[in-house]
């Protein structure tokens, strides 16, 4: 769906995306604590197109049009040549700003469903153990906003219970330094605890092969970074592009196999991959190809014409593709939904 | 099976180490038991074990640590997961999974053990801890002894053979701690697993104990737990009854104690119990019908309460009973769902906070929560200009709380006592005639309970309205003046300290189980009372 909205700066169908993301997570996320990560999200998303709209009311470059009001234009030194600062504003900059704000505030708001739909330890359950550095940092990452957002929760009451505001400039000064302090210290537990429960263990006599398996897929991952910045940079040579991609996917697979290997780790009752996986995999497929699709074929619809404004034209097919993001929350397992915490609606008596 | 050989640990930029040369051998089987003051370096020693200390401290460490023959200079603490299994402080930071059955299998997955193998382990660690009945729960949704009981689970799949322990009992209620405590002298009997563990709370353990350890001053010594308790910095009530009346051997239960004690309550027979503090004044707090739910879990039920200027009441009840929901509801942090509660004639859910810290100050469990500073000073600087002070106030008043506290430290850096003690003094500036604690006794040791008591006690009678949410019953016994429980979201008893506290098996203090019938509650008041009577 992210990928989908990227594509596009046609408000519909951003919107239809945002909506059917907020509806998924509507009907599917569970009480887990992670699960009110999508609303700050939202906001954050909001808080981009705002600054995105103020940034092309300042520098923006002016493109013609009905002009809304002039910002006062600062005549700027000759080296700046080519920024702009004030002048007029017209409607149509205005909408150009909007919509591309609009568009990464869609990207944020998948990322926050993702992050509130999926259970951070489950998806990195899937990571192969070879990588025993980046499998504790992506851990820790991945439970860093869900616990952020437990923290502030906590924070703010503390806070309240001390007099100060939780609210405005001061608010969030105040709060920021201590929720990272927290978030670090969590961090560092949490590594600690997966240390001595034995993660990322190695055979006695597989030492060897586990740290070349890792110097691979280091080495392989980089290939194919560079492959692939090689292939969608236009200026650099596509020759090398290519091969250099297929060398890193070559040295990953092999360092994989390797590592799997000589990997001593087992799985209690592996997560299924049954229809309802599919069919939640293939929705998103469908969002993606759906855009894709009217891409190719009319690249027109799915641009919102700035210069000259006009309403956008709304693709069936593209539609038809988001539309079918709506199966995950009909098709996709629902949570269990227990009672909430026991213990922890005292939250330590300040949540 | 546990082997420290001259060991001192080092942490970056301390000026003395937090272990000076631990010599100590645990042998194979033993329940063995590390006691000490706060800040004397358990934790240190019981991290050190499976190699946590240093690798994830930071620090350096001298001499070797070994088990089961494997030194931990040369195995990181992943490679001993299959012979040690640790349970630290707060079983909930270090959850890898979302659900029980997936916690407890985590550390087999890592291990290589086949599924079929791992499926049966998991069903005995359900049924050795009680918790077959919460298998699918999500791990968030437990109450914090479930938590507890969990790790403990989760450590024990492996089937280590040395099982370390930080404070596994402290955020349980009485009952929750017999059920993990029970768990582990299981363990020890059937399993023949050698366990380590820490507690404050030593009441509930000593009595199981093979062995003690006691951390004093980065020292380490073992012994037997009759002899070393007899010395030791810090001792459970029934053993300071025990030194009061010259018992030799010292008592380290109840029943000893009790088989010892007829001399003692012949002596006590006919004294008068102490007189309760003078008569509590206006009412400060008043809940009239009061109800709080979570979602569809109701919480308080139709609950009422009165707390009046210069009492003391301690609110107790099972992990989950609903006591911080309601010191939340005193404090404003949430409103309740029905029913009217009053603070000074004031809806605490609807006053601005600058205006409400000024009639109700609450010290959450964690007060690390309200320190945000970093350093002591800043923090009292702070609190003065909130509230409007003259510079100076908060410092003073927590000097007097906590004397020698240094200004240029990080409130992180301080022992649990210094903290507790500093977040006390942030609260009380703005000189709330209500204060609420929430579990204050978490982490403190005997020492600095006795000092919170005394504070707590000038605090009531100079007119404050006190609520305490404890499960230390010890704590309760010694500081409260009336006890509320709570059960099922309502309250089921209401009424003097004594009488709640003394008449139910599960909350009776020591003292009170071995002069029964008659309530004496503390080791203080039954020393008083031989003073009376001309007897020492």
């Amino acid at each position: 769906m992210a990928t989908a909205a990227m594509r596009t700066t046609n408000p519909i169908l951003l919107g239809l995306v945002f909506a059917v993301v907020a509806y998924v997570v509507a009907a599917r996320r569970s009480h887990a604590p992670w699960a009110r990560s999508f609303g700050v999200f939202v906001r954050l998303g909001v808080f981009v197109i705002v600054v995105r709209v103020v940034i092309a009311i300042l520098f923006g470059a002016r493109l013609p049009g009905t002009v809304v009001f002039t910002v006062p234009s600062v005549e700027l030194p000759a080296f700046m040549a080519g920024v702009t600062l004030g002048g007029p504003v017209t409607i149509e900059a205005l909408v150009a700003a909007a919509t591309d704000g609009l568009r990464l505030a869609v990207v944020l708001a998948c990322f926050g469903a993702v992050n509130s739909l999926a259970s951070p330890y489950r998806m990195l359950r899937a990571l192969p153990p070879v990588l025993y550095e980046a499998g504790v940092a992506v851990t820790v990452a991945l439970s860093f906003t869900p616990q952020l957002v437990m923290d502030l929760g906590r924070l703010k009451a503390a806070r309240r219970l001390r007099g100060r505001p939780t609210r405005g400039l001061e608010g969030v000064r105040g709060m920021a330094l201590p929720v990272l302090e927290g978030a670090l210290d969590r961090a560092v537990g949490l590594a600690a605890s997966m240390d001595a429960r034995g993660y990322g263990r190695r055979d006695a006599a597989g030492a060897g092969a586990q740290r070349l398996a890792a110097v691979a897929t280091g080495g392989g991952l980089l290939a194919i970074c560079v492959g692939v910045y090689a292939l969608l940079d236009g200026s650099s040579p596509r020759a090398l592009g290519l091969p250099v991609l297929a060398i890193g996917a070559a040295s990953v697979a092999v360092a994989l196999v390797a590592g799997g290997r000589r990997s001593s780790r087992t799985r209690y009752r592996p997560d299924p991959w049954r229809s309802p996986e599919w069919l939640v995999a293939a929705s998103g497929a469908a969002a993606l190809a759906g855009v894709v699709a009217v891409g190719v074929l009319d690249p027109e619809a799915l641009a919102l014409s700035t210069s000259p404004l006009a309403w956008p034209s709304v693709p069936l097919l593209a539609v038809v593709g988001i539309l079918g993001g709506l199966v995950p929350a009909v098709a996709a397992p629902v949570p269990p939904d227990g009672s909430p915490p026991d213990g922890s609606p005292a939250g330590g008596g300040a949540g | 099976m546990i082997r420290f050989d001259r060991v001192t640990v080092t942490y970056d930029g301390a000026p003395t180490p937090a272990l000076a040369d631990v010599d100590l051998e645990i042998p194979e089987g033993e329940l063995c038991l590390a006691v000490g003051p706060t800040g004397s370096g358990k934790s240190t020693l019981l991290r050190a074990v499976n190699g946590l200390v240093p690798r994830f401290s930071g620090g350096h460490l001298a001499g070797t640590v070994s088990v089961d023959g494997r030194s931990t200079a040369t195995y990181p603490p992943r490679d001993l997961a299959d012979v040690v299994g640790y349970v630290g402080q707060d079983p909930a930071g270090g959850f890898v999974t979302d659900t029980v059955e997936e916690e407890l299998a985590y550390v087999m997955e890592n291990l290589g053990v086949d599924a079929a193998t791992m499926r049966r382990r998991v069903e005995d660690a359900l049924d050795l801890l009680g918790l077959a009945r919460l298998r699918d729960r999500p791990l968030q949704h437990l109450s914090s002894g479930e938590r507890q009981r969990v790790a403990i689970g989760a450590a024990l799949t492996a089937h280590p053979r040395a099982l370390v322990l930080d404070e596994p009992t402290s955020a349980l209620d009485p009952g929750g701690a017999e059920e993990v405590l029970a768990a582990l002298t299981r363990l020890v009997h059937d399993v023949g697993t050698t366990v380590l563990l820490a507690e404050h709370r030593l009441e509930r353990v000593v009595g199981d104990a093979d062995a003690v350890v006691v951390v004093h001053g980065a020292r380490a010594e073992r012994g037997a737990p009759a002899t070393m308790l007899a010395r030791a910095p810090v001792a459970p009530p029934v053993v300071e009854l025990g030194r009061l009346c010259h018992w030799d051997p010292v008592p380290l239960s109840v029943r000893d104690a009790r088989r010892a004690a007829a001399d003692l309550r012949r002596q006590l027979d006919g004294v008068a119990l102490p007189a309760m503090r003078r008569a509590p004044g206006e009412v400060a707090v008043s809940a009239r019908h009061v109800s709080a739910a979570y979602g569809r879990t109701v919480v308080l039920d139709d609950l009422d309460l009165e707390v009046r200027h210069g009492e003391l009441v301690a609110v107790m009840g099972r992990n989950g009973s609903g006591k911080s929901t309601l010191l939340a509801l005193i404090a404003g942090l949430r409103a309740p769902n029905a029913g009217r509660l009053e603070v000074a004639g004031l809806v605490p859910s609807a006053v601005a906070p600058r205006e409400l810290v000024r009639q109700v100050g609450l010290v959450p469990s964690d007060p690390g929560l309200l320190l945000y500073r970093d350093t002591v000073r800043a923090e009292c600087a702070a609190a003065d200009g909130d509230t409007g002070l003259a510079p100076g106030t908060t410092a003073a008043l927590a000097e007097r709380l906590v004397p020698g506290l240094d200004p240029q430290r990080h409130p992180r850096d301080l022992s649990e006592g210094q903290r507790l003690g500093l977040a006390l003094a942030v609260v009380l500036a703005a000189g709330p005639p209500v204060l609420l604690l929430d579990e204050p006794t978490r982490g403190l040791d005997y020492d600095a309970k006795r000092h919170l008591a005394g504070v707590l006690d000038d605090l009531v009678r100079a007119g404050h309205a006190v609520v305490v949410v404890s499960h230390d019953v010890e704590f309760v016994a010694r500081v409260a003046d009336r006890a509320v429980v709570l059960a099922d979201s309502h309250v089921v008893a209401d009424g003097p300290a004594r009488d709640v506290v003394c008449h139910s098996p599960v909350l009776a203090p020591q003292v009170a189980k071995v002069l029964a019938p008659a309530p004496w509650m503390t080791v203080d008041e039954v020393a008083a009372a031989l003073q009376l009577r001309g007897v020492s």
